[in-house]
């Protein structure tokens, strides 16, 4: 089986051309990244403004937790059977496959947000008013580079979901790593099937050192240090 | 190459065993009633899903009709479990598709046509198992456009698409661009090479709303979808059997079969059709009517 499988990996045919793993592999990228950019213009300003004013937790906390409770699939045919015939060609399959990925990736962004702000030491932030600053310069200045080790982690963990979920977006015919996972089982090569999940999950766990890279430098050593 | 055969075989071993041991529970016992049971009670089975559920109360309709004991023992499965059950007695009767029959009983099958398929399922069946006339109505696997686009390109069958093919996206399951009764036998038979091939997901209507919607132009629907009524879908003919022939066709077992039943199933058979029985299909997974009050009222039509 393992051998099999790594036969299917190594044959460089498989890894050429538009239904290629090179090519599924940019495509799976490109629909994640688009999903982790729009959810984090949904849920990075609304963890600013629930970590910073201390409104709207009950809010925040049920967003989270609700979002996080729907089903994918479900949420996926459905936006496909509303939007399908209200829109034209490749986007009526694409949006769908989107709004599935940005619910998915907004929990946990989300509660980054809202906890690493809201968790910056009371006193660092006292002494920043203390020192006449503006609100606004409080939280950019203080709150948010205190609060990025939590951000980053859940902008991680929603980039984690979002690339094993956008497996998903093959089953309404789009390209990606999914693609594998979906042709291999309706032609039950079974190679191709387990060479996609691994696929999957090398990309994950690539993108997550790539994250990993990117935080250790945007990060205050000094938080490092202590964490 | 070869490993990956052996891995298949291996991995379709281990589902199929593991089916049978998941439902052959029910059956066992089911076995065991209608064998005490009276013995001029027939029973009549079902696959799992509404078309061959429908057939079954419709056999059963028409059956209790002229005067036969009838049970129904409906959503038994798939092919391997409720062949099994044919034949330890727990049923003895199944509607069954002419040409999906074949290649269970014959992996090496050939025709495809409606009277070749039907020979050779005759010399494919064991000597417990025997067919009765097949109808006319078929659930194959169709090429489908839509009204428009029929009109547009005056298409007819599926050979006319030869010249427009190239500007257009064919849309469909994702195993139909590798097997041959797909996008290669398309290729091979009528000459198409279609702009595009979009995977959809099986088991769900996405083919059909991509088709009505116009993402995609060209969609390979099963004949008998109830969406082909609903959205006034085209399907063209396949003049040259690409496909295989899938006529619908009572599986009875010879020791429960006998004159009575073969008159009245067979006249059933003569006056069931694709179309009708698409939109008695309709009737039961778009209308949510009881497949035994379609089967019914369709029995009493037909006199």
């Amino acid at each position: 089986m393992i051998s099999s499988v790594f036969d299917w990996l190594s044959t460089p045919a498989n890894w050429e051309g538009d239904r290629g793993i090179i090519s599924q592999t940019l495509t799976h990228l490109e629909y994640s990244l688009i999903a982790l950019v729009c959810a984090a213009l949904i849920a990075v300003p609304m963890g600013l403004y629930i970590g910073h004013t201390g409104r709207g937790r009950v809010v925040a906390v049920s967003i989270a937790g609700g979002f996080r409770a729907i089903p994918s699939l479900g949420v996926l045919f459905i936006a496909v059977l509303l939007l399908l015939p209200r829109l034209r060609g490749e986007l009526a399959f694409a949006l769908p496959s989107l709004i599935v990925l940005v619910i998915l990736a907004i929990p946990p962004i989300l509660s980054g947000v809202y906890a690493g702000i809201a968790e910056v030491d009371p006193a660092a932030r006292d002494a920043a008013k203390g020192m006449g600053m503006t609100g606004s310069q409080v939280l950019w200045q203080v709150e948010v580079p205190n609060a990025l080790p939590l951000m980053f982690s859940g902008m991680r963990s929603a980039m984690l979901q979002i690339i094993a979920t956008a497996t998903i977006a093959a089953v309404v015919g789009l390209g990606g790593l999914g693609r594998f996972l979906i042709d291999g089982q309706a032609t039950r090569d079974y190679d191709e099937m387990a060479g996609g999940a691994l696929l999957v999950a090398a990309l994950a766990l690539l993108v997550d050192f790539v994250f990993g890279l990117v935080q250790r430098f945007v990060v205050s050593p000094g938080l490092t240090k202590t964490a | 190459m070869k490993r990956t055969s052996i891995l298949a075989a291996t991995l379709a071993a281990g589902l199929t065993l593991s089916a049978c041991g998941g439902d052959s529970d029910p059956l066992d016992d089911s076995g065991e009633e209608s064998g005490s049971s009276s013995s001029d009670t027939i029973t009549i089975g079902s696959a799992s899903f509404p078309e061959n559920v429908l057939l079954m109360e419709i056999y059963a309709a028409a059956l209790s009709d002229a005067g036969v004991d009838v049970e129904t023992r409906g959503n038994i499965g798939q092919r391997e479990t409720y062949i099994a059950g044919l034949d330890d007695g727990s049923i003895d009767m199944i509607p069954e598709y002419t040409g999906a029959l074949t290649l269970y009983l014959n992996a090496d099958a050939e025709a495809t046509d409606p009277d070749g398929v039907y020979a050779e399922l005759q010399d494919a069946l064991p000597e417990n198992l025997t067919v009765l006339e097949p109808s006319a109505a078929e659930d194959k696997d169709s090429i489908v456009v839509t009204a428009e686009t029929a009109s547009e390109y005056d298409l007819t069958a599926i050979g006319d698409l030869e010249p427009v093919a190239g500007e257009l996206v064919l849309g469909g399951p994702p195993e139909f661009e590798e097997r041959f009764t797909g996008v290669p036998g398309l290729n091979e038979v009528y000459g198409l090479e279609f702009s595009a091939f979009r995977p959809l997901a099986a088991g769900s209507n996405l083919t059909a709303q991509s088709l009505a919607n116009g993402q995609i132009d060209v969609a390979n629907i099963f004949s008998t979808d109830p969406s082909i009524s609903e959205n006034d879908f085209v399907v063209l003919d396949d003049p040259d059997a690409l496909f295989v022939a899938q006529n619908i066709v009572p599986l009875v077992t010879t020791d429960a079969v006998n004159d009575e039943i073969t008159t009245t199933l067979n006249g059933v058979s003569a006056e069931l059709d694709t179309a009708i029985l698409t939109e008695l299909l309709a009737q039961v997974v778009v209308g949510g009517e009881a497949p035994e009050d379609v089967a019914r009222e369709f029995v009493d039509s037909i006199g």
